[in-house]
């Protein structure tokens, strides 16, 4: 059976574009990757996309062009991009199909997410008194975690530190600024204990990769990316998860835990290989509890390893190396991807000021999102 | 005397000189569930049975809500009279941990494992003049 490769990418910054629709920042990001690929819309016999709130993303064929191609909707929260790329996967993997598309794109409203409690299987009553709100969840998570594990405010503030400073050398980024550890110890708390600096926003963009049959890549591309799992899971009873009127008494493994381990075994690989990975940092809270949750450190090592460096572009581990959605913000259609769009680069070695350094061979990509998903990637030369 | 109704049938024991919360228990494999559900999120059964889930617990875990949420939200208060609000889950005698508001909204008055008491409070007026009612906890014992 064939692997599967990545031969094309393409993206449109994430931040805001006042003059474009969510739709035509997807459209603009599927022509980059079809063009980055060398080839055509026409030659795409499969899209999977997604978008929240910028509508189906099917639509993009009216911008594209109309060729009557399998064109299929994917919405799945954060792990949109993730499922359209698993799709994607099992749609070459089988045989079916040579070649296609993977798009995603978003344009939010400013602000907090405002989901609405029927959309979510819950009454009324939960979000009129003000508990349906990710903010509130990330932050009783975090909360929970250091005390449970010993993990300190200055690490919150490193995550931060981090994300700014590699925005700051990210062209695509929407924070190309970077901050001192005061601005970010000094802004004001939005949620007890993460402040405005320690959380993404809502944004737009748009990214679209082209995958194809790894055996006619080299067509496309000198530089394919192999994806060698695409993986998404959902949550078990007693994991701790967003939008949840109550938990069961036991602690159960998120699911980012398990589709983390699916995703190695899947791929014969282990966390120990991984040469540099994106993992969703919706807040800096997030950050920390994925490196554990992923396989990649025991609970509370973090500690450490931020002090140490170990998550820099230069460290052991490189962790979001493009500033992820804290720098970059999260049109939620788009987000995943542009993990797997900025793990890419790295691969092909095209990272510019962000490249992280000795030549890596393999990443990772993780997202996690509402009411308890999560898709792990891993990609290799 | 102005009328009050919760904001959502069957969350608790109303009108109660004791109010407790109320949820589920399965019948076939003893798990809880608040609000209370018709099937077992554990197990998928369809056989649960509404109890009490008591009044008291302790905090689990907890943050401060430090602006006026968009809507769902929906309270008497206006932008110039919004105060922060504390939330948390509360872990109760059975093992549950319920998400709350808190009456306490500073991070000087909250910690983990502070023992907690339900009490029962005004969220707003309906169209009928009601005082609509809803949970929230506070703690049991000052800091």
């Amino acid at each position: 059976m064939t692997d599967v490769a990545i031969v094309g990418l393409g993206l449109h910054p994430f931040g805001r574009s006042p003059s474009l629709s969510g739709l035509e920042q997807g459209a603009i990001a599927a022509r980059a990757a079809i063009a980055d690929a060398g080839t055509e819309f026409k030659a795409m016999e499969f899209a999977f996309g997604g978008s929240q709130d910028a509508g189906n993303a099917d639509s993009l064929v009216n911008l594209l062009g109309l060729t009557g191609l399998q064109f299929t909707n994917i919405w799945n929260g954060c792990a949109t991009g993730g499922s359209s790329l698993n799709a994607a996967y099992s749609a070459i993997k089988s045989g079916q199909y040579d070649m296609g598309l993977v798009v995603g794109f978003d344009k939010h409203a400013r602000g907090a997410f405002n989901p609405q409690p029927k959309d979510w299987g819950l009454d009324d009553w939960y979000g009129e008194t003000g508990l349906m709100l990710t903010t509130q969840y990330f932050a009783m998570k975090i909360k929970r975690y250091m005390h449970d594990y010993g993990i300190s405010r200055d690490t919150l503030v490193r995550v931060a530190e981090k994300a700014f400073r590699n925005g700051s050398i990210t062209p695509t980024a929407w924070r190309q600024t970077a901050l001192t550890t005061e601005d970010i110890e000094q802004a004001p708390m939005v949620s007890e204990p993460l402040n405005k600096y320690m959380f993404c926003s809502p944004a737009e963009g748009g990214c679209a990769l082209v995958l194809c049959r790894a055996d006619i890549a080299q067509k496309y591309t000198p530089t394919p990316v192999l994806l060698r799992s695409a993986i998404v899971r959902s949550r078990h009873y007693g994991s701790f998860e967003v939008f949840s009127p109550s938990q069961a008494p036991a602690v159960a493994p998120s699911p980012t835990v398990t589709a983390s381990r699916a995703a190695f075994e899947f791929a014969g690989i282990g966390p120990g290989d991984i040469d540099v990975a994106q993992l969703q940092d919706t807040e800096v809270g997030a950050e920390i509890m994925h490196l554990a949750e992923n396989g990649f450190c025991e609970h509370g090592e973090q500690e450490h390893w931020l002090r140490e460096g170990a998550t820099e572009i230069n460290g052991k581990l490189p962790v979001n190396t493009d500033g992820g959605c804290l720098a970059n913000g999260e049109p939620v259609g788009a987000s995943g991807l542009r993990q797997v769009y900025e793990i890419c680069h790295q691969l092909r070695g095209t990272a510019g000021a962000r490249q992280v350094p000795n030549t890596p061979k393999v990443g990772y990509t993780h997202v996690y999102g509402a009411p308890g998903i999560s898709g792990v990637n891993i990609l290799t030369t | 005397m102005q009328t009050q109704e919760p904001l959502h049938p069957g969350l608790f024991s109303w009108p109660d000189s004791a109010p407790e919360l109320l949820g589920s228990r399965c019948s076939d494999c003893g798990e809880h569930a608040f609000p209370s559900q018709s099937s077992c999120r554990a197990c998928g059964s369809e056989r649960t049975e509404i109890v009490g889930l008591g009044n008291s617990g302790t905090l689990w875990t907890w943050t401060i809500q430090s602006f006026m949420p968009k809507a769902p939200y929906f309270t008497d208060e206006t932008p110039e009279s919004f105060r922060p609000y504390g939330v948390g889950y509360v872990e109760l005698a059975c093992g549950l941990k319920v998400e709350s508001r808190l009456h306490e909204n500073s991070a000087d008055a909250l910690q983990i494992g502070l023992p907690m008491s339900l009490e029962i409070v005004p969220v707003r007026q309906d169209d009928k003049g009601a005082q609509l009612m809803t949970f929230q906890f506070r703690s049991a014992e000052a800091l």
